[in-house]
């Protein structure tokens, strides 16, 4: 039985990959049924004609091998195409003229050297900077200061986690766009103008978005840590006649060094890839200006790199900057590992 | 006793009123769609008067072209659960394949999924459409515009990070359970799917629900596969059209942000634990 579904699926699988093919190859042969081209689906029939003839061969030395390729197979071959193909294609790129479809010379660095002498990249990747810093400080105490209140003696803190939780439920972008009209039409009642009509405010405004939306998430990672410090140490604390903020300075701060790391990476990260709520509440308005020249006050790096590819098209700088953007957060994934070997050796 | 009384007073009021704050977009969202988009500008904090009136708007905002709810709603719905399911299954698969295997290319290949989870999606984005393009041109497989390319991409971006979590969790499953299965005459393939897999479910839950929140609410990667204005939309893409094209019409945005969000509100209030739980897991790992 085995045996029979395995050639049918063999001879099926090569009757369908080699027309397909063979379809492809030839400009002139093509199926069609109504609009739709049948090369492509052809082409998977036989692929899902070929697992199956493998996947019943009935020869059961081998089939550990077999079993493990074909497990392995989807998960690689989505994870080679979509990530790794891109990424090393990706740098390869940022070191041409390359237009989104081809390119026609090998530039060398030059891509690099001219992102460099921009302006608008170089204010861009400080404001960047800036926002990361003051978003992982504000989210990071504010989280921290809810997970001290929902682990704290008082009723239904099991809901409270849950509310403070809801905004970082749902995506940026429409959170935005929400957050925009709030400062557009709502706000505007208690001030004369616009938070977002300004440069500063509206650098401010999206750290209140961001942190609004982010510190519920991070205040349960804090209580999970404030969860593990043992109830006796806590009691004992108490019985010695421990003011409340000695004992979250000297024991639960102390306690939980490992959760505030894993926050403050995770935050930093986070707030550097920032582009949604970017996108949405400001699009890097309004422009400021600097030397001279005007550039986009609230442009963060993720969004600079977008508007420089598709807005602009101008696909190798855009890549360019991808690669500045992946090599920062190497070096900033780096250094947490690091750390939290070196936390481990010690213990 | 009294001076703890009295703090935990204190701390109850205040939770509350941050609940209020945290809560107050959403109060000011349900309020306006209620308006006409006059009576926005002229009060955007007051009571609406017309309750009928969102009838107008959601009608307004269901029916538009660039929103076009239901189909929207179900595009997301589809990417969602196709993408879900099948990155649950094959990191399944791969996870135990790679943890059971103890050779040097196993290894590699672990090594190189999790060294991959550094890479942001901005660096391989614009590569990835012209990969996309190429491989769409050679085999006549739909990549670009469709729901197959857009849900073959999750898996690639998914499956890294969701094989490195079950990869920790079938560590800790005893292999003398599967030399039972094999004793027993079970194939290695049946062995997994019956044995296995089911043992995975508590993971598998916190993988549903990192990669569910993430790619329900993912705009970049939509925008730029299906593209803002192409045939299919999944909701984030639908909005940003939306706004795009309706400047200002504060009356109808409100509505089309209500009408995005309520599905995961919806969702959130039936299963808040596990959503918390399993965002919460995830990240730690």
């Amino acid at each position: 039985m085995k045996k029979i579904i395995s050639i049918a699926g063999f001879v099926a699988a090569a009757a369908l990959i080699g027309f397909s093919l063979f379809m492809d190859l030839s400009d002139s042969v093509n199926l069609y049924l109504g609009d739709i081209e049948l090369r492509g689906p052809l082409l998977i029939l036989g692929i899902v004609a070929l697992v199956i003839g493998i996947y019943s061969l009935p020869i059961d030395k081998a089939n550990n091998k077999i079993i493990n390729i074909l497990f392995l197979i989807p998960v690689l071959l989505t994870f080679v195409v979509t990530v790794i193909v891109p990424f090393i294609l990706g740098i390869f790129y940022s070191l041409t003229n390359w237009n989104g479809v081809g390119f026609t010379k090998f530039v060398g660095l030059e891509n690099y050297v001219t992102m460099f002498q921009q302006n608008d990249y170089i204010y861009s990747f400080v404001v960047t900077f800036l926002f990361t810093v003051v978003n992982m400080i504000c989210v990071n105490v504010v989280a921290f200061g809810l997970a001290l209140l929902c682990s704290s003696k008082i009723k239904g803190t099991n809901v409270y986690r849950a509310v403070y939780f809801v905004p970082n439920l749902i995506g940026g972008i429409v959170l935005g766009y929400v957050w925009q009209f709030i400062f557009n039409k709502v706000f505007i009642m208690i001030s004369p103008e616009s938070m977002l009509s300004n440069p500063n405010s509206a650098f401010i405004a999206i750290v209140i978005v961001s942190t609004w939306q982010y510190s519920g998430y991070i205040m349960m990672i804090y209580v999970t840590g404030l969860q593990t410090i043992p109830k006796d140490v806590l009691e004992a604390s108490g019985i010695d006649g421990a003011s409340p903020l000695t004992t979250l300075l000297k024991i639960k701060i102390p306690m939980i060094a490992n959760t505030f790391t894993v926050c403050i990476f995770l935050t930093l990260i986070n707030s550097f890839k920032q582009f949604d709520l970017n996108l949405s509440i400001t699009g890097g308005a309004p422009t400021r200006m600097l030397a001279g020249k005007a550039v986009q006050s609230t442009e963060f790096l993720a969004l600079n790199i977008y508007n420089t590819a598709i807005t602009k098209t101008n696909y190798a700088m855009g890549q360019t900057k991808a690669v500045i953007f992946f090599i920062v957060l190497a070096i900033v994934s780096l250094t947490q590992v690091a750390l939290s070997k070196k936390k481990e050796v010690e213990l | 006793m009294r001076a703890e009384r009295i703090r935990n007073n204190a701390f109850e009021i205040g939770a509350i009123i941050i609940g209020l704050v945290m809560l107050s977009p959403f109060v000011l969202v349900v309020l306006n769609m209620m308006k006409t988009s006059a009576k926005i500008v002229t009060n955007p904090i007051g009571l609406p008067d017309d309750l009928s009136q969102v009838a107008t708007n959601f009608k307004n905002v269901i029916t538009n072209s660039n929103f076009n709810y239901w189909n929207s709603f179900a595009s997301s719905l589809i990417v969602t659960i196709f993408s879900l399911v099948l990155v649950t299954v094959c990191a399944s698969m791969a996870a135990w394949v790679l943890c059971r295997n103890k050779t040097k290319w196993s290894g590699f290949i672990f090594m190189l999924l999790v060294a991959a989870m550094v890479i942001p999606f901005q660096v391989v984005m614009l590569p990835l459409l012209s990969t996309f393009r190429s491989i769409q041109d050679f085999t006549g497989i739909q990549f670009l515009q469709s729901y197959g390319g857009l849900i073959f991409a999750y898996i690639g971006f998914g499956g890294s990070m969701s094989v490195f979590i079950l990869h920790g969790f079938v560590k800790g499953i005893p292999v003398e359970l599967e030399e039972a299965a094999a004793i027993d005459g079970c194939s290695r393939g049946k062995t997994f799917f019956t044995v296995i897999f089911p043992l995975l479910r508590p993971v598998q839950m916190t993988i549903l629900i990192l990669n569910g929140i993430w790619i329900w609410n993912d705009f970049l990667l939509p925008s730029l596969m299906l593209g803002l204005n192409g045939a299919h939309k999944t909701l984030p893409v639908a909005v940003t059209s939306f706004v795009g094209s309706y400047v200002k019409q504060w009356d109808l945005i409100l509505s089309a942000a209500f009408l995005a969000m309520i599905p995961i509100v919806i969702l959130f209030l039936f299963a808040q634990k596990h959503i918390i739980k399993g965002m919460v897991e995830g990240s730690i790992k």
